[in-house]
């Protein structure tokens, strides 16, 4: 900082816009705290998930779905090799998916190893008490949320894309500097740019009801107290290959999410999301 | 056995960052978590009474949703030779007992059953797997039965005793009072309009179409009303409860 800069600015000028290296205060509670309560129970939902997947690798589109019906979707194996059978592709995923070797060393021809589900051996009760308990945690807070957040206006200062940021031209140049791994500094970066408010607004309004409701179809229970549930999803079995597909659109704004938390500096991210202070990364000098 | 091959794993995923995991594992046993999972199980089956009303029927089909296939699941045929003798004779000689806490114990042929009122209802039919299959079933609605056995105050459980047994320990499932006398609760005799196969449970199965495959009892014998499941198999209601852990409450 300047030190004679004081003097010359007049009193009741507002202060100067935050630059790099100033901490900024960007994460209020609510969304910290929901944060990782999320990170838990989306973590325990989806590794529970696919335990449950596991009973029965096969999805089907429409009301009924049986080993007899024709699947869309199959992940199996045999002593040789697993694979995946999307439509008519076969993909081979030997060591990965369908057959594997678990920590014994024997071959397992289950569709996820052991080390992607909870609990990590075959076990379809436990992993449904696991399911069901965790699907609590990520509803309630989740309205929650989504109640404080429209209440302290986060969706509307934060999340909300300006008309300017909406311009092709503006997402396509956050496009090619996310991927020349190109990130904001000084000011700039104290607010969400148009990706991460599109993926976020994606996650929160789009892909999590997504999840809750078609979870909810899958309920024999629910289909009779809400039976629009079935209409909307176009049946049960529907439903359920539309709930794995969001699980893995959610699996991978997950691991793009970390891998920015990476390449952005995560100790200041993470810190950020655990105190709210965040300090703005420098301007790069050419 | 399983404890020690666990802790192996434990020690192998150590070093492949599979802590985490084998902490999941540990704490999916401990008795504190599973009690905060049969409150979360307790929850949900409030949540749900709470938001179905307890005559919502489940959604029904029409013939052109059949399934082309019904596959079976489960036992398809006991192996009692008390069931193989009423299967030979076409169960001329067997019997259905509805007791416990009845004002008059009944015992019914299936002649005199199939001459019962019946509805007919095409419904979906979950696996807790994860499948689904959409068949046509008849029967006699449970709650003429138990109407004519006439219901005692006490009672609030209804248990279903099967013929078929899993390694010796016999198949048998509970209702509430609510899903007992559900208008689609039925015991059913007839499917997709044939007789019963055994494969689905003949003479007669328990369809409850508002919870899951594995609590609709088939080559039902008896069916019994209690005041409480405690005394009934090793307690939580049902075969695959006691011995799997699964969810007596199967609505989801």
């Amino acid at each position: 900082m300047e030190p004679d800069a004081p003097d010359e600015a007049p009193a009741d000028e507002p202060p100067p816009p935050p630059a790099g290296g100033d901490v900024v205060y960007r994460h209020r509670w609510p969304t910290r705290l929901w944060h990782w309560l999320n990170a838990l129970s989306v973590f325990v939902l989806l590794m529970s998930g696919l335990m449950i997947f596991n009973a029965h690798p096969r999805l089907y589109w429409g009301k009924y779905g049986a080993n007899p019906d024709y699947a869309w979707l199959q992940i199996g194996g045999d002593a040789q090799r697993g694979h995946v059978l999307i439509g008519p592709l076969d993909i081979p995923t030997t060591g990965m998916l369908g057959h594997w070797t678990d920590s014994n060393g024997e071959i397992q021809t289950r569709a996820f190893p052991s080390w992607a589900t909870i609990p990590s051996g075959y076990n379809l009760a436990g992993a449904r008490s696991w399911h069901f308990l965790f699907a609590w945690l990520l509803f309630v807070p989740g309205l929650l949320f989504w109640a404080i957040s429209l209440l302290n206006r986060h969706f509307r200062r934060d999340l909300a894309p300006t008309k300017e940021e909406l311009a092709p031209r503006h997402i396509w140049r956050d496009i090619k500097d996310h991927a020349r791994l190109r990130f904001p500094a000084g000011e700039e970066a104290r607010d969400y740019n148009i990706l991460q408010k599109l993926s976020y607004l994606a996650v929160i309004f789009l892909l999590l009801p997504l999840m809750v409701l078609t979870g909810l179809s899958m309920s024999p229970g629910m289909d009779a107290g809400w039976p629009w549930l079935l209409d909307l999803f176009a049946g049960r079995q529907s439903a359920r290959s539309i709930h794995f597909i969001v699980a893995m659109l959610l699996l991978g704004f997950i691991l793009v999410h970390l891998l920015m938390v990476v390449l952005a500096g995560p100790i200041n991210e993470i810190r950020s999301m655990i105190t709210g202070r965040y300090v703005l990364p420098r301007e790069k000098r050419p | 056995m399983t404890d020690r091959l666990t802790r192996r794993q434990a020690l192998v995923s150590l070093g492949t960052g599979g802590l985490l995991l084998s902490g999941c594992d540990r704490i999916g046993r401990s008795p504190a978590f599973q009690s905060v999972q049969s409150g979360a199980e307790r929850l949900t089956m409030r949540a749900q009474r709470l938001v179905i009303d307890r005559t919502a029927l489940a959604p029904e089909f029409s013939a052109a949703d059949l399934s082309p296939v019904f596959r079976t699941n489960g036992n398809a045929m006991p192996a009692s030779p008390a069931y193989r003798t009423h299967l030979e004779s076409g169960f001329a000689h067997w019997r259905l007992a509805i007791d416990g806490l009845v004002s008059r114990p009944l015992s019914l042929s299936l002649a005199q059953i199939r001459r019962l009122p019946a509805r007919t209802q095409i419904t979906r039919h979950d696996c807790v797997e994860g499948w689904s299959a959409i068949g046509k079933w008849t029967g006699v609605p449970l709650k003429l039965l138990l109407d004519g056995a006439g219901l005692r105050r006490e009672a609030r459980y209804i248990v279903f005793h099967c013929a078929d047994d899993f390694s010796g320990m016999p198949y048998y499932e509970s209702i509430d009072l609510i899903d007992a006398f559900h208008p689609q609760t039925i015991l059913a005799w007839g499917m997709n309009d044939r007789v019963l196969p055994v494969g689905h449970g003949a003479p007669l199965r328990l369809r409850l179409e508002r919870q899951l495959g594995y609590k609709q009892a088939k080559f039902v014998m008896r069916v019994e009303a209690v005041d409480s499941l405690d005394r009934i198999g090793l307690g939580k209601g049902g075969f695959w409860e006691d011995n799997s852990g699964y969810q007596w409450y199967a609505g989801i």
